[in-house]
């Protein structure tokens, strides 16, 4: 990996959201934001809408036996190098659903997590810190 | 021997202008400013900070460090080699401009048509790339695209008969369609965009400009919220980043024709302001418009600016 391109990979993370059956909750944290009140743009972070694009996916909600092969189809797709950020407490450790009989497990046990950022939901300053994290450890 | 030394001088000539300046290095740094320039004035828009300056550099060495992926059963030559279409078609336009306004007389016969064509090749491998990699919802964005482009192009040629016409007014009766004597009619009396069938011309460009661009209101052909950026749906990594780098060079390039055939060419400084004043212009129609429908797109270019380019002409045969 290149000098040049890990600064452009820091300085302009393009990010998916997947919404993998969530509760809304988080997804409307994370359109929150994106609005002109955070203004993410100031750091690159630009929302795109196709996986191809993606430099870190944003995933909210439980995982489920019928969600999981879609989520890990989309993160096939994604072009690499490819940030999973988990947003919310269902991502990072299934939260009150964790005795449910279709709950396959949080999103670690299947995918290669980059940052946690638990909360129900998240505020957006957690969400800005826990992508600086992220991106900090690359 | 000497043949031999100004066989060389002229190829590394060549090679300059192509690749260094006007052509690929110049306005692709421009263009990326450029589209900078255009972030930071819709952040401003919206009441935001905007992205700093070094933003779409950033992008760019991000994406050629990304992986590309071919999608499986697309078909993978046309796939790959779609990009690099628009970014030649745009060296080659960006060397042809600036040589026909720092030396007029050098222009060659019908290079008009030439540059005509060569905006064309953009929109064109955004269709062949599009339709390639074998994704429904680019394959609806290239529709969209091809659709959009036999919207705009009827009123964009039939406002550029309008500088053809002011031309051969000027230089009495003598008819042509080499840019440079369309630059130097203006030089000799003054811009045609000072006359009524030249402000309805410059109007009918900047709507074309601005669906070249695919900026809102006409940007069906990679609407986020509908088909997922459509025509640009499977291409990462350096594809993308050639498409970038196209749409960058666009964005110079577009207002600098506008300028040249309609508001006297970019012989003095002023051409500067006039440029600023184009781009953010059609800046601010992006931000300020709402997506038009694809069909609605194409009645408002045939029907509404179609019989406003019919009114130019018919102007500017009156000598208005």
């Amino acid at each position: 990996m290149s000098k040049l391109g890990l600064w452009g990979l820091k300085k302009s993370p393009w990010v998916y959201h997947l919404a993998a059956a969530p509760c809304n909750n988080c997804d409307i944290e994370i359109l929150e934001l994106l609005t002109p009140r955070y203004d993410v743009e100031r750091f690159g972070v630009v929302l795109v809408g196709s996986p191809r694009h993606a430099d870190a996916l944003l995933v909210t909600g439980v995982i489920n036996r019928k969600s999981l092969p879609r989520v890990l189809e989309v993160y096939e797709q994604a072009a690499k190098p490819c940030l999973v950020i988990c947003i919310g407490s269902c991502t990072c450790n299934t939260h009150i659903f964790r005795n449910s009989y279709n709950v396959v497990g949080p999103y670690d046990k299947h995918l290669p997590v980059h940052a946690y950022i638990p909360g129900c939901p998240p505020k957006p300053e957690a969400m800005i810190l826990g992508v600086v994290k992220a991106l900090s450890k690359l | 021997m000497s043949g031999f030394w100004q066989g060389a001088w002229t190829g590394w000539r060549l090679a300059f202008s192509l690749l260094v300046f006007p052509g690929f290095l110049f306005s692709v740094v421009i263009g990326f400013v450029l589209s900078w320039v255009d972030r930071v004035v819709t952040a401003r828009v919206q009441y935001r900070k905007g992205p700093p300056f070094v933003q779409p550099f950033a992008d760019l060495f991000k994406l050629l460090l990304k992986q590309t992926i071919v999608p499986e059963g697309a078909s993978r030559l046309v796939f790959l080699l779609a990009p690099m279409l628009g970014m030649i078609s745009m060296t080659i336009t960006a060397v042809l401009l600036f040589n026909v306004n720092l030396n007029p007389q050098g222009s060659f016969v019908g290079d008009l048509i030439v540059l005509v064509y060569l905006f064309a090749l953009p929109p064109l491998g955004l269709i062949i790339g599009a339709s390639a990699s074998r994704n429904p919802l680019s394959a609806v964005g290239a529709s969209r695209e091809m659709t959009l482009y036999f919207g705009y192009e009827l009123p964009f040629l039939l406002a550029l008969v309008v500088p053809i016409i002011k031309t051969a007014q000027v230089s009495g009766g003598i008819w042509t369609i080499r840019l440079g004597h369309i630059v130097m009619a203006q030089q000799q009396a003054g811009p045609f965009l000072y006359s009524v069938s030249g402000v309805i011309a410059a109007v009918l460009v900047l709507l074309a400009v601005q669906a070249k661009l695919g900026l809102v209101p006409f940007d069906q052909a990679e609407a986020e919220q509908e088909i997922m950026t459509g025509v640009y749906a499977e291409y990462s990594g350096v594809a993308l980043a050639m498409f970038k780098i196209t749409r960058a060079m666009m964005l110079f390039l577009l207002p600098l024709f506008l300028i040249t055939v309609l508001w006297g060419g970019f012989g003095d400084w002023w051409a500067i302001l006039k440029f600023l004043a184009i781009v953010v212009l059609v800046i601010l129609i992006r931000n300020t418009n709402p997506r038009l429908r694809i069909d609605h797109a194409l009645r408002f270019f045939w029907l509404l600016l179609g019989g406003f380019g019919i009114l130019a002409v018919i102007l500017a045969y009156a000598r208005l």
